[in-house]
């Protein structure tokens, strides 16, 4: 998927190499405080060589200044005062590198349980997760709490990086220990076979991060890097219905333009061509595509991911926030929501709750009308109408919309089955909604 | 514990009948469109805050191709140290002409003149934008305030959401951030608050280039290699202007040079570099060793966490 061309430096004279990159991998990282996530990252992007030599040399610096023998390379992602003075991470950050294979996205979220909203942020929109552990500690209480938020929000695959492998002598008795521990509770949270792969690393000393390590001769399976480098990513898929969120009506009333009427909106799935029937929710208007303008022009077709402007054979009346969706097979539409939500506020969730829902680029009122349950992600069951949700936990919520949404299920589309939930009073986003029932394993029974 | 509850997981790749193949600057070209497209339909006053250099002129760009064919909904805005390359400020006009676009100013030099700011022993102005650009928030109205940053251009950048909310004093909480989940932007803020929304988030300085060469856009000269008078400071050289120097010592040379980026003359520092042409731009940047503000910029040198304490004031 890669090409690559060749071009001469003009001050050096020296030819470089530059991969065109149409193969990207977007991962985010998980784990418990202090089992060296960032650690981790700065290991990847320092033997990428992704780090260029002043901000080596910043970390160098910044290193002796502490007192240290060898460079921390934390330093390199801890970019802010306050997570370099207690030597943690306090909030995403966002991490790009490329390899003549592949370029990468990576979201490095904190480890720490206040801050588990973050790891809901770094994951909502990742491929892959890498999910560390520390060696000494094995599977604790934070780790599968991130496993079944990844699982949750339908991160496809997962990567366990035992670290800190050094600290316990390479031992690979402890490795397999931890590695079936935590494949077990993978599958129990649904992931199928070849979805999950465990590596034992040493962020600090590089050991399986981008090169193999001989300390782990035990190990047959790839380096941290060599795995990203190789999984396959799932494209957004192109066989499922049509859907748009219309953002922005452009009217221009020039005289070059003077009946112009364009809806303007990323394709969230599917693909939309000239021609195709569609339907306009929530009124259920039907017409036809006569023009897809993409911003090369116009263009026959295009497909999830794409910004476009759709322009419709009928004068219809649409404005932001309408869904325009394939006509065979379009989305329900209804004024009340079963949910799965990741309370992420302090404040917490009771029943009768006046809140703003944002589902596409729809924003309406809405009340929780029932609390259904609350998930315990650690005994994979449920507890039945809990009174409240607190900050970090997941439950099942009833929602009633003041106006009708076109809703999708969240397992079938990720962005039409997304909402976020607004506090009214002040604007915060309150949780992350998944339309639908959770993760069977979280719905209760089976931890009998 | 029962396993016979699977998620569905995508496994590989779909074969064939895909449609054309989105290359990664389409999909960075689309994210920023539908971000330019949001705030247009969330906020009632957007800026684009302009500063003449590669990733606002690119901003610019992409909400010319956001709004197409109908006019950009928003104005720029330029926050002009009086201390600016005349290179840029001939640039900035010509485009805001070319396009058709509103420009507001605000002007360092102003306050300086009329001794609400005062000029710093060390005559660099940069830390002097941010109350000019504050005032300039407030007395406009603007309540969403486009900005080129990259998160690839420093760590604290790294830690910025796409949608940024400021207090009303413009400043920055880390720990305060709201998630940001999927593709969904929350836009609300209160009286007073703003949200600065960053559309180039996602991109190297290498997109960048790369999309400045496929879509053909027009930069300031200095950013190609150019003969010019410099003299060096603190291993970076800089080019005598009205904000002082060469101070004594220091020894004026005629270089071909260019510069990685472009903003207060006191403190924007030029690279050697016989790179004359877009293509060798690419070349030269792929190849570097430094980052462009560690190249250039010596307002980023001054402690280990400059960029982030001038963002919690409210600097950009």
């Amino acid at each position: 998927m890669t090409e690559t061309t060749t071009r001469t430096a003009p001050d050096s004279g020296t030819e470089v190499t530059l991969p065109v990159h149409t193969d990207q991998l977007r991962l985010a990282t998980a784990g418990s405080v202090d089992d060296g996530k960032s650690t981790l990252v700065g290991r990847l992007l320092h033997d990428t060589k992704s780090v260029l030599a002043d901000q080596l040399d910043a970390v160098h610096r910044a290193s002796a200044d502490r007192g240290l023998q060898t460079p921390d390379l934390s330093l390199l992602v801890d970019g802010l005062r306050a997570e370099r003075e207690q030597g943690i991470t306090i909030d995403v950050a966002y991490r790009y590198f490329a390899t003549p294979k592949r370029s990468f996205v990576l979201a490095d979220t904190p480890g720490h349980v206040q801050y588990t909203r973050n790891t809901v942020t770094g994951a909502s929109t990742a491929q892959l997760a890498v999910l560390l552990v520390d060696a000494r500690k094995g599977v604790l209480e934070q780790t599968r709490r991130h496993a079944a938020v990844l699982a949750l929000l339908g991160v496809p695959r997962l990567v366990l990086a035992v670290n800190k492998i050094d600290m316990v002598d390479y031992d690979e008795a402890t490795y397999r220990r931890i590695a079936e521990e935590f494949t077990a509770h993978a599958t129990a949270l649904g992931y199928a076979d070849g979805t999950v792969v465990t590596i034992p690393v040493s962020a600090l000393h590089g050991d399986n991060v981008v090169e193999k390590s001989e300390q782990t001769p035990w190990y047959e399976g790839p380096a941290l890097l060599e795995h990203l480098e190789s999984v396959p990513v799932a494209p957004d898929p192109h066989d499922v219905p049509f859907r748009m969120p219309v953002q922005y009506v452009i009217r221009p009333r020039t005289a070059e333009y003077p009946d112009y009427r364009g809806y303007a909106g990323q394709v969230a799935a599917g693909v939309v061509a000239e021609g195709d029937e569609v339907v306009v929710l929530p009124a259920g208007v039907r017409t036809r595509v006569s023009k897809v303008d993409t911003p090369d022009g116009a263009a026959p077709r295009a497909a999830a991911g794409r910004s476009v402007t759709v322009l419709l054979e009928d004068d219809v009346d649409i404005s932001r926030g309408d869904l325009i969706a394939a006509a065979g097979s379009a989305p329900t539409v209804t004024d009340e929501v079963d949910a799965t939500v990741c309370w992420l506020a302090e404040k917490p969730l009771r029943p009768g709750a006046r809140v703003l829902v944002k589902h596409g680029t729809r924003t309406v009122q809405a009340m929780v009308t029932e609390l259904t349950a609350r998930f315990d992600e650690q005994q994979l069951s449920s507890v039945e109408t809990p009174e409240s949700l607190e900050l970090n936990e997941i439950g099942r919520v009833s929602l009633r919309t003041s106006e009708p949404l076109p809703i999708d299920e969240y397992a079938a589309s990720r962005r039409t089955g997304s909402f976020l939930v607004i506090d009214p009073s002040d604007g915060t986003t309150l949780a992350a909604g998944l339309v639908g029932l959770p993760l069977a394993p979280l719905r209760g029974g089976s931890a009998s | 514990m029962t396993t016979d509850h699977e998620i569905e997981l995508p496994d590989t790749p779909a074969p064939s009948e895909a449609p054309p193949q989105v290359d990664n600057l389409d999909a960075l070209e689309s994210e920023a469109i539908h971000i330019f497209r949001e705030v247009a339909g969330e906020f009632d006053r957007p800026v684009i805050l302009f500063s003449g250099g590669k990733d606002s002129t690119v901003l610019v760009h992409l909400a010319l191709k956001a709004f197409w064919p109908a006019p950009v909904p928003f104005p720029l805005l330029h926050v002009d140290t009086g201390h600016n390359f005349g290179e840029v400020i001939d640039f900035r006009d010509e485009l805001v002409a070319h396009h058709d676009l509103r420009l507001v100013v605000a002007s360092v030099q102003d306050y300086i003149d009329d001794g609400r700011l005062q000029e710093r022993p060390d005559g660099t102005r940069n830390p002097l934008q941010t109350q000019p650009l504050l005032d300039g928030i407030s007395e406009n109205r603007f309540d969403a305030v486009f900005g080129g940053g990259r998160r690839d251009e420093e760590r604290a950048r790294a830690k910025e959401r796409i949608f940024s909310l400021r207090n009303a004093f413009g400043q920055w909480d880390p720990r305060r951030q709201r998630p940001e989940l999927w593709n969904l932007y929350n836009g609300k803020h209160r009286p007073g608050e703003h949200v600065r929304v960053f559309p180039l988030s996602n991109w190297t300085e290498l997109d960048i280039w790369r999309y400045i060469q496929r879509e053909k856009i027009e930069l300031p000269d200095i950013y190609f290699a150019h003969r010019r008078e410099v003299y060096q400071r603190d291993g970076m050289w800089l080019t005598s202007g009205p904000w002082g120097g060469p101070r004594e010592g220091e020894a004026v040379e005629e270089k071909t040079v260019r510069y990685r980026t472009v903003g207060d003359g006191s403190c924007t520092g030029a690279v050697e570099s016989e790179a004359y042409t877009v293509d060798d731009v690419i070349a030269e940047v792929a190849a570097s060793r430094l980052t462009e503000r560690g190249a250039t910029r010596a307002d980023d040198r001054m402690s280990e966490a400059a960029m982030e304490d001038r963002k919690r004031e409210g600097y950009f």
